[in-house]
């Protein structure tokens, strides 16, 4: 048998859920499974090219953190990026045209699978190399700070999201930006995706410590565990921290403990990873354990929840249909973006 | 018209940008309290506050990073490298993020942010604080490359880059920033992509920019003398490359010298020889002659340390050289 950490306890009568918002959990979740899944399909079919990193297993996360934030807080990502692309608005039709590269996708076609963005929804990207995103993460949290003290904008309390892996926390940016956040009281949260795996790179073989939550303290500020895999219990973490930012009390380091259901890309033939340990977390699947507790709590049934998969299955299929009809970047636009000027003649 | 250093007229348009834009910060190492290694920054802590100059630590890529992420979310900042060189440290920040993000992003974001402090080779200071970073990042699309030189220009053209709505390396010299010059007291802006000429003449072109800038004026002196005009030209913008003014240049003169302060390989002058090969082939009387540093780290001992970049003699001693030749 595998040794596995001891996810913490949650228990979910410390939390107080309506159905509106379990429902809303569950629906993001169901999302980003069925767009992975579909992506599968997808890139094995040849409709999409290049590294594509899969979210599977990790969806309490995204929809966890994300959904506990307000439209005008902003997100930032990494190369595994779609799900929190969808979970932070951008339409399911945007982001799987950009995977098929098309002019309609939400970085116009120029970016791919690991450079989503999006503007209107403040997600910041999207980030292809490990922990590059942390200090850009760092930078709008510092933005919210400014906008307030120097400008004077007292609506300037936005909190910002990063998202990184286990593998990113043994990286310098991950510790420089901890430091300067505690330093300025940053409106952010350092949000760990412990997966137990970067790539092939054990997590406890690439690391002096391997509870990253603990360095936190280190760095002044509070490292909460969660158990990545139930959507309630990062939901609650999340608006603990969250509120604590937009209080200007500073940033939250939160490492949820959680296992990418597929190999790190589609490309990774995955040998290294046991039967026994994925058979472990395969039982912890957050969709399943979150539709047992909704109906559990009578916050919806059975048939319910069926058609909120159905509706989802139409939205990814609309999805790729949006992709396949949409048309190719002009070609007559390949210099377009790369300075303000020529984007805008 | 007032006397100022050139380190001052940085100041200055750093402070009128301020002034008039808060949105427009300082971040970097020193650069509040002690007021930047340079005193590019002095005064201006006490002024703007901590926030808008904001002492960093000692992190590179962390606060490049940082700034990267401000100026996408509608901030202006200006990125000081205490030494251009540290920004090595940046380079992801500088080239993956600043540069290619608009693109990558379809135009989600813009970019706009100064990365600027000082480069080139000073005195005795050793490998690692002598680099010419402008070589380095030539190839990175979607950066603005501009070298200044003289107080005048570096006080236009910074204010210029704090407006430019795209990332723009700025580089100052070490050994320029107490250039004094007689410039105008009214606010003026120069444009970051047009070449100055700063001696027009008729007999070769000669393209620098930076230090080498003044070199080539202590050479244009021997060369005056001896009775040569040539034509002296600061490229100012290094990329993209003034290509109409270099063109005009020489349809006039039809024989080329580069003077620069970067390596030999990969450097400015080796895309300058491309693209005028490419573009003014025609025109040629004589192959471009470049003269750059050697292909060596910098070495801190004075007398190796001159041999390393080129000295206002060979300057001389091109120009005769190429004028010798029957065409």
């Amino acid at each position: 048998m595998v040794q596995e950490r001891i996810l913490p306890q949650f228990s979910s009568t410390q939390v107080k859920l309506s159905r509106k918002e379990g429902l809303t959990l569950y629906e993001d979740m169901v999302l980003g499974r069925y767009f992975e899944d579909k992506c599968a399909e997808m890139y094995y079919r040849g409709k999409m090219f290049g590294f594509v990193h899969l979210y599977n297993g990790q969806e309490a996360v995204s929809s966890g953190v994300i959904k506990a934030m307000r439209a005008d807080d902003y997100v930032c990502s990494t190369y595994r990026d779609h799900v929190h692309a969808l979970s932070a608005g951008v339409p399911a039709r945007e982001v799987m045209a950009e995977l098929f590269g098309k002019a309609t996708g939400c970085s116009k076609g120029r970016g791919g699978s690991m450079h989503l963005f999006s503007a209107e929804h403040n997600l910041l990207g999207g980030f292809a190399f490990v922990a590059e995103g942390i200090p850009v993460a760092t930078g709008a949290a510092f933005q919210s700070k400014y906008r307030r003290e120097v400008l004077g904008d007292a609506s300037a309390d936005q909190v910002t999201a990063c998202f990184f892996g286990d593998g990113a926390s043994n990286n310098g940016q991950f510790f420089e930006c901890l430091n300067m956040a505690t330093l300025w009281k940053l409106p952010i949260l350092f949000v760990v995706e412990n997966n137990k795996w970067a790539i092939g790179m054990a997590h406890d073989r690439a690391t002096s410590d391997i509870e990253i939550y603990r360095k936190g303290p280190a760095f002044g500020m509070p490292g909460v565990e969660v158990d990545g895999m139930d959507v309630l219990a990062v939901w609650a973490t999340a608006q603990d921290a969250i509120a604590r930012a937009r209080a200007g009390e500073g940033p939250t380091l939160i490492e949820a403990l959680t296992y990418r259901f597929r190999g790190h890309s589609l490309a990774d033939p995955d040998e290294l990873r046991s039967k026994d340990e994925k058979d472990h977390w395969f039982a912890q699947d957050p969709i399943k354990r979150f539709q047992t507790y909704l109906i559990e709590q009578n916050l919806a049934n059975q048939d319910e929840l069926k058609a909120i998969d159905q509706k989802i299955q139409m939205r990814v299929e609309e999805a790729v249909k949006f992709a396949e009809e949409s048309p190719d970047p002009d070609p007559s636009e390949l210099y377009r973006y790369v300075f303000v000027d020529e984007s805008k003649s | 018209m007032a006397e100022v250093l050139l380190f001052n007229a940085l100041r200055d348009a750093i402070d009128e940008e301020m002034a008039h834009d808060a949105t427009v910060l300082v971040m970097g190492e020193d650069v509040g309290q002690y007021g930047g290694s340079y005193k590019v920054t002095k005064g201006l802590y006490e002024k703007y506050g901590n926030l808008r100059v904001l002492d960093t630590p000692i992190a590179e890529n962390s606060f490049t990073g940082m700034a990267v992420g401000a100026a996408m979310t509608g901030l202006k900042p200006i990125i000081e490298g205490m030494n251009m060189g540290f920004l090595l440290l940046a380079f992801n920040q500088i080239a993956n993020n600043a540069g290619m993000l608009p693109y990558t992003s379809g135009g989600n974001f813009t970019m706009p942010m100064v990365i600027r402090g000082p480069g080139g080779v000073g005195r005795q200071l050793g490998a690692e604080h002598s680099q010419r970073l402008e070589a380095y990042f030539q190839a990175v699309p979607g950066l603005k490359i501009v070298a200044c030189s003289t107080p005048y220009n570096a006080k236009g053209l910074l204010k210029s880059a704090i407006r430019d709505p795209n990332p723009v390396l700025f580089f100052e010299h070490v050994l320029l920033y107490n250039l004094k010059e007689h410039i105008p007291d009214e606010d003026y802006c120069l444009p970051l992509n047009r070449a100055e000429v700063v001696h027009p003449g008729k007999d070769v072109t000669l393209l620098t920019y930076s230090r080498m800038r003044h070199h080539v004026l202590q050479a244009l002196k021997t060369l005056t003398q001896e009775g040569f005009n040539p034509e002296v030209i600061d490229l100012i913008s290094l990329k993209p490359l003034d290509f109409e003014t270099i063109g005009a240049s020489i349809r006039k003169t039809h024989r080329v010298i580069i003077v620069e302060e970067c390596m030999r390989t990969g450097g400015i002058g080796a895309e300058l020889i491309a693209s005028i090969n490419e573009r003014f082939f025609d025109e040629l009387d004589a192959p471009v002659v470049r003269l750059s540093s050697q292909d060596i780290p910098t070495p801190y001992n004075g007398m190796l340390e001159s041999l390393t970049i080129v000295q206002p003699q060979q300057i001389v001693t091109a120009v005769k050289e190429m004028m010798a030749l029957q065409v």
